[in-house]
């Protein structure tokens, strides 16, 4: 009998033979925490005794959702994890580099790869075919520690996606579209696997927008073959080496096969309070929105931002309406300033703030007042998600929220045709400076990540060394 | 063991996001803080009138959402004895276990709120005093009562030193 992704992938970590059901012990090879899940994680750690990690220079500490901190317990919980790298080594991502899930891709995943993380978009990863999945900070400390932990390989549900998508209708749409039709808890202990002619003709981008999401249909991971635009996206981050192809066998077990044809797809948005509250975009078109936000791990890539910017070229935006704008990365920051896009947004009337999680979790800037709609591309739309459960979110793609910034309503992107088409737009402008913007981030974001391990080698014990750097 | 107390009914699908809200964020490295926020998004007045070893009854899905682990672990802090529901969502219902807080699946739409129920763990027996009925919970796997038996996740690698879970 055949295998799933996820077979084959715990196969090779586990060295024998395994089947979807059974409990495993499995090597992990990059692992994750944040600013909101880290310091319990070093804490349980310090409980354990444990200091040393199995493979520090794979371990990255992300201090994004409050960043920068907007509180005093914040910026203290930043300096544990500061300090934990120090004493360990592992990689610290500093405030300002960007969210966990866009980073942790850009630089550390490849196909085949267990990935655990201390949040529970790190099904981010599922895109670049690794096994990528969301555990709490105990689970992810030991995993730290240990360099393994425990799993139940996933049952998997096939994913089969055909036809083309209209223009107006993303990634984004498809993914609404289908935790609409399965429900919250629809692959909950399951793993997605997207496959089919609509996946393969879809950019890395927009593959990253689909296997974070999984979990909002309660899937453990969302995964997709590793192929040619696979190995594409590697070469262009500088890892080219690091790709393989990776698919399931012909003869794989699927649990179940939901097949979609985007072709008939359409706009659509989740309405509060639950993500599964999808309608269309008719059925949604014309309510009063108070704020937009495009941002997050799921819709903060350049690709988002040439959509958005595309739209809201030589606009304003409807009186009334507030716009934040937060790329997902440092990386992605230098692209969208080369590209141009800070100045069409900021001429729209969009304003910014630096890469991070943004509005996303209600820390800091962007929460609503009482009874607002805020509209955005977030992947998750619970009651009080960001700061005010007397706000409602709804939930759409890059280009709705570009649409409904222009009207003040919800709006349908596809009237947009014309601009989203356009050959003349500047897109990806300059591909020299789009290079070198390319090599200043990763460059930067490499400062950063390995400075402690640089400075001061894996295992320093003499703290007082440190402090003087 | 068996655990006495009273049912405190919510619907489907709470989120983290109701249990431990991302506004205080700032408060996760002071769980006893925290936890008196527990459920706010859900059921402001929970907190204060929660009593050692009552129950949370939920719907399906419950704890959709967040890795936080802060969620079960304030639920547990706040005295809960056991969460029941319907369903859970995954990463919630492991978090549960390693912090050692008893998470059951049973048929939770014929409990009521306020109901006095007594649970037995090894028996999988719920009983609702007040409804006089009697129910059944899904076992949990055996890994996850190895670890639950341990006393939680840290305690169950402090005893063995790895993972043993045979
Ligand atoms: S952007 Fe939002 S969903 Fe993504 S990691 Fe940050 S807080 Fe979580």
């Amino acid at each position: 009998m055949g295998k799933t992704i996820a077979e084959k992938i715990f196969c090779e970590h586990v060295g024998r033979d395994v089947k979807a059901g059974e409990i495993v012990v499995a090597d992990i090879d990059v692992s994750l925490v944040q600013d909101g899940t880290g310091p319990l994680a070093v804490r349980q750690l310090e409980k354990l005794e444990l200091e040393k990690l199995a493979k520090p220079e794979r371990t990255v500490l992300f201090l994004d959702h409050s960043a920068p901190a907007s509180r005093k317990e914040l910026a203290n919980d930043h300096d544990t994890l500061r300090n934990f790298a120090k004493k360990t080594g592992a990689q610290l991502s500093e405030v300002g580099m960007g969210i966990c899930h866009t980073v942790i891709n850009e630089i550390y995943v490849n196909p085949g790869d267990i990935l655990i993380g201390a949040d529970s978009h790190t099904c981010t990863g599922g895109a670049l075919c690794a096994f990528s999945t969301g555990m709490g900070s105990t689970d992810v400390a030991i995993g730290m520690a240990l360099g393994k932990t425990w799993f139940r390989v996933p049952e998997t549900f096939k994913v089969f996606v055909t036809g083309e998508f209209p223009v107006g209708v993303f990634a984004k749409d498809l993914i609404l579209h289908l935790i609409g039709l399965i429900g919250a808890d629809g692959a909950t202990y399951k793993a997605l696997e997207f496959c089919g002619p609509a996946i393969e003709n879809m950019s890395m981008e927009s593959r990253f927008t689909i296997s974070n999401m999984a979990v909002e249909a309660g899937a453990k991971a969302g995964l997709i073959a590793s192929d040619e635009t696979t190995k594409k996206y590697l070469e262009k981050m500088g890892r080219g080496s690091k790709w393989r192809p990776i698919a399931a066998d012909d003869d794989a077990e699927y649990e179940r096969v939901i097949e979609i044809d985007v072709s008939y797809l359409k706009p659509m948005v989740s309405f509060p309070h639950t993500v599964d509250n999808t309608r269309t975009i008719e059925e949604a078109a014309g309510v009063v929105i108070n704020q937009v936000f495009l941002g997050t791990c799921t819709n903060s890539r350049l690709e988002d931002w040439d959509v958005v910017s595309r739209i809201v070229k030589g606009k304003r935006k409807a009186p009334g309406i507030r716009f934040i704008a937060v790329p997902g990365s440092k990386y992605v920051e230098k692209q969208v300033m080369d590209a141009g896009y800070y100045q069409i947004l900021a001429e729209f009337g969009a304003m910014f703030l630096p890469p991070g999680c943004g509005p996303c979790v209600g820390v800091h800037g962007g929460v609503p007042a009482d009874g607002e709609k805020s509209l955005t591309t977030m992947n998750r739309n619970f009651r009080g998600r960001m700061g005010n459960p007397k706000g409602e979110i709804y939930l759409a793609s890059p280009a709705t929220v570009a649409a409904t910034a222009i009207e003040g309503v919800i709006a349908d992107p596809r009237k947009y045709a014309r601009e989203l088409t356009s050959k003349s737009f500047p897109t990806i402008v300059n591909t020299e400076a789009l290079k070198r913007a390319t090599v200043m981030a990763m460059e930067s974001i490499e400062k950063v990540a390995t400075e402690t391990a640089r400075k001061l080698g894996p295992r320093v014990k003499e703290t007082s060394e440190i402090k003087s750097h | 063991m068996a655990l006495y107390g009273k049912a405190f009914k919510f619907g489907d699908d709470i989120s983290t996001d109701h249990i431990a809200p991302g506004r205080y964020f700032h408060l996760r490295s002071n769980l006893p803080e925290l936890a008196k926020h527990v459920l706010e998004d859900a059921d402001e007045t929970f907190a204060t009138r929660v009593k050692p070893g009552d129950f949370v009854v939920g719907g399906k899905n419950f704890g959709l959402g967040s890795s936080r682990e802060h969620a079960p672990t304030i639920i547990k802090l706040a005295g809960v004895g056991a969460v029941l529901a319907k369903s859970f969502a995954r990463i919630f219902f492991r978090n549960a276990i390693n912090v050692g807080l008893p998470v059951l699946i049973c048929d939770t739409d014929r409990i009521c709120d306020g109901d006095e129920l007594e649970v037995d763990l090894e028996a999988g027996l719920i009983k609702d005093k007040t409804n006089d009925i009697e129910l059944s919970f899904t076992p949990l796997p055996k890994t996850m009562v190895t670890i639950l038996e341990d006393g939680g996740l840290v305690a169950h690698i402090q005893k063995h030193g790895d993972f043993k879970l045979d």
